[in-house]
Parts: C-alpha cells; sequence; structure tokens
C-alpha cells in the first residue's frame, strides 16, 4: 500500500504534516445584498442572488446566527456580498466569534484598530483600462492606496482574456505596495463581449501564470499545479462539473454518487436562512466555471487520489498550502 | 485471553471494511498495520471516515460521532472504540 512516508522524503513531508491535520470546516455567507460598485460579469448581480432574500438587519440575529454556525463546526467564515464593508457590524460579529476572511472590493478600508489580523481579499479585474470597462471606475488604484503595506491583505486577481500579457504589469504593482496576490480566471456569467476563454486562451495564460510564479515568487500565492487544473478544467483525467465540485451546499447536495465535497458546506443568503447551491452563481455553467477556491477545494478534498505518486501528493500539498496561506492557517 | 481474540477480530474486520470503501490497493486485512495513522500515513478524510461509519454502523448497531472522529487515527483506536460502546 502506498503511503505518505513512503512517497515523501523528510522535508515533503514535514511540510505534509503542518497541514494534514488542520480540518478546515468553511462556509460562505453574503453578508448583505447591497454593493458599491455594478461590475460587469459580477455573478451575484448577475445571477439576481441579490434578491434571493432580504437582508437580517437585527445584529442580535446575526450574532445567534454565527453562533450556532460555530456549533455546527465551521472553523472559517468566508464573507462575500454585496459588498461586507458596507456592514461592518455584520462582519465583526463574524470576527469575535470566528476565524474570518472577508472579501472586498478594496473601496472601503477595513478600519485595524477594530480588525487587526482579520485576512482581506480585494477583488481586482485587472489594470486600470479593464477595470473601468468591468466595473465603471480604477477601484485597482484606490484598493492600493488603501491597503498598503498590510500583512493581512492579498488581491484576488481575477483573470479576463484581454489580461494576457498585461499580468506582469499588474503584479508588479501589487509587489510595489507589499501586498500578496492570488489568481483565478473569470467566469463569463454575463456573456460579456471578448470576456468568455477560448482553449487557446487558457493554454496562454496558463504559461503566463507559471511564469508569473517564478518571477514573484514572493507576491504571487500559487502553484503550477492549480494553474493546469483552472486552466484544463481536469484533475487525473476527471472534468470538473457539476458531478464534481467539492463547493455544493450540502443541505442542497442531492448528487449520486454523492463525489469528495467539503464537509457540511453551506453558503447562506443574507437573510441567514435561505441557501444558494454552491459557492458562486446558480446560474453559472458549472463545466466552464473557473472559481479559483472551487478548483483548489476540488484538489484538496481528492487526497488519496493524489496518493499515486510523489509529484502527485507533492501537488496536492502545494495547493493545500495555498489555500491555508489564503486563509490564514498557516504563515505567508 | 477472550478479550484479546475479540478485539483482534475486530481489527480484522475493521481492516477490511476500510480496504473494500476505500478501494485501498496492495494491502490485505492481515498485512494492514493497525497502528498506522489513517490521516497522517494512508491519507485518509473525515469524509472516508464518514463512508466507513456508516458501514460500521451497519455491521455493529453502534453510531460513530463525528466529533469522535478526530481521535480515531487508527485502525486500533477505531476498534477499541467499537469494543467499549458494545461493551456499555
Amino acid at each position: 500500500m502506498k503511503t505518505v512516508s513512503s512517497l515523501l522524503d523528510k522535508e515533503w513531508h514535514a511540510r505534509y504534516s503542518r497541514i494534514s491535520k488542520l480540518n478546515i470546516r468553511s462556509s460562505i455567507y453574503d453578508v448583505t445584498n447591497r454593493c458599491n460598485l455594478r461590475c460587469k460579469g459580477c455573478f451575484f448581480f448577475s445571477s439576481g442572488e441579490h434578491q434571493a432574500a432580504p437582508e437580517e438587519n437585527d445584529i442580535s440575529q446575526w450574532e445567534a446566527f454565527i453562533d450556532k454556525e460555530k456549533a455546527r463546526g465551521v472553523n472559517l467564515a468566508i464573507l462575500i456580498g454585496g459588498e461586507p464593508t458596507l456592514c461592518l457590524d455584520r462582519v465583526e460579529a463574524f470576527y469575535r466569534r470566528l476565524p474570518t476572511f472577508c472579501a472586498t472590493n478594496g473601496l472601503i478600508k477595513v478600519p485595524r484598530e477594530r480588525f487587526p489580523d482579520m485576512m482581506v481579499g480585494i477583488s481586482v479585474w485587472g489594470d486600470e483600462e479593464d477595470e473601468k470597462i468591468l466595473r465603471g471606475k480604477d477601484t485597482f488604484s484606490i484598493s492600493r492606496k488603501n491597503y498598503a503595506g498590510d500583512p493581512y491583505t492579498y488581491y484576488l486577481y481575477t483573470i479576463t482574456p484581454k489580461q494576457i500579457g498585461k499580468t506582469e504589469a499588474v503584479i508588479r504593482k501589487i509587489r510595489d505596495v507589499g501586498l500578496k496576490v492570488h489568481m483565478q480566471l473569470l467566469s463569463n456569467d454575463e456573456g460579456v463581449n471578448g470576456f468568455s476563454w477560448s482553449v487557446q486562451e487558457l493554454a496562454d495564460i496558463r504559461k503566463e501564470m507559471d511564469a508569473m510564479l517564478d518571477t514573484y515568487a514572493d507576491t504571487v500565492i500559487s502553484s503550477k499545479y492549480y494553474h493546469e487544473i483552472i486552466t484544463s478544467g481536469k484533475m487525473m483525467e476527471r472534468s470538473f462539473g457539476w458531478l464534481e465540485c467539492p463547493s455544493v451546499t450540502d443541505a442542497l447536495d442531492n448528487r449520486q454518487p454523492q463525489p469528495k465535497r467539503l464537509t457540511n458546506f453551506i453558503r447562506w443568503a443574507s437573510d441567514l436562512k435561505t441557501m444558494h447551491r454552491c459557492c458562486t452563481s446558480e446560474t453559472r455553467d458549472c463545466s466552464t466555471c473557473k472559481d479559483g477556491a472551487a478548483h483548489m477545494s476540488w484538489v484538496m478534498v481528492n487526497k488519496r487520489a493524489h496518493m499515486r505518486s510523489t509529484q502527485d501528493l507533492q501537488n496536492w500539498i502545494q495547493v493545500y498550502e495555498m489555500f491555508a496561506k489564503l486563509y490564514q492557517f498557516i504563515p505567508w | 485471553m477472550s478479550k484479546a481474540i475479540d478485539i483482534e477480530k475486530i481489527i480484522l474486520r475493521v481492516a477490511e471494511i476500510m480496504i473494500d470503501e476505500l478501494k485501498l490497493e496492495d494491502v490485505t486485512p492481515q498485512t494492514f498495520n493497525p497502528d498506522m495513522d489513517l490521516v497522517d500515513e494512508v491519507g485518509i478524510d473525515s469524509m472516508d471516515l464518514a463512508t466507513v461509519a456508516l458501514v460500521l454502523r451497519d455491521e455493529y448497531g453502534i453510531r460513530i460521532d463525528e466529533d469522535d472522529y478526530p481521535k480515531l487515527t487508527t485502525i486500533r483506536l477505531i476498534s477499541a472504540y467499537i469494543k467499549n460502546k458494545l461493551s456499555a
């Protein structure tokens, strides 16, 4: 029988041991239905999820709900929206109770006196030109000023096909303000012209992502195996899609056979009662989904499948480490 | 003496269930080291354990609480857990 010890040398085994018992139990929470931007391609608005349920406005209800989530075993709250920083009292209710990650467009600076070590992930969709086209304004410049040098902040760079050949300029700007960056690819939910991926473009961006990781190893939080998975949609001869996705809400998951999945994962709407189907848009075609966290999780929940060779298991470790860094389970 | 025989039988059966359910290769119930760490060495995760727990429930008529999973890191510990539940 192949065991971890038989596949890894001492150094890799130490890396494996650092993550093997982290037992991450995440769930995702829509903090609000409101946002201070209307980005083309944002799944939350394009799929009508902002109208799925009315927001709960009573902060004591949020606090009681989060306590129940903690009792359910959740040890990582991923806050999305709408724009979570519009409701900092709700964000604080999570932060005081659970390890918390807050996604934001970066227009509002999270006050560090209230949230000294909360991990913040700022969305960026490209250079200044693309940001204006897709998001209506150059949020990248504003967020860089707001968060320069913050040790608990990174950029979540959603790369579009228009960004091929231009990612280095964006990543260099992020490096220059002392922040980290993680990359994922746009799923073109709204069918914005020119923003859907061709096979050749996916191959090109994979090479570019690999080169960025090599060149900016201290800035880019990623792995080449993750680049392969997210650009090809394939892992070990299997294709990503509805039958494989690990990030489906547990209570709504009636797939048979049941794939390897995130234990007890739920994505909650902001009424604290309604559940969304998965971590992203309910109307998205899963076979073309490029969500970064879903693809990382896909690798992570399939550990034993990666025990067929030393290289496979090392690939698995690198993806798990990447996730653990992005959500502060291990240091950068 | 009879206690030792009982636990050894359970160990072999748990190993057999684990091999069958998780499709482990190149190992038999007899060669499966009952003290090997299932998470650190075999690469088993909580979903695997949940799968095995369902079969053990049917086999022995006991329920393994999910809160107990982190303690059940070897086949010997799982077998002792089953034995304790059966004796309770």
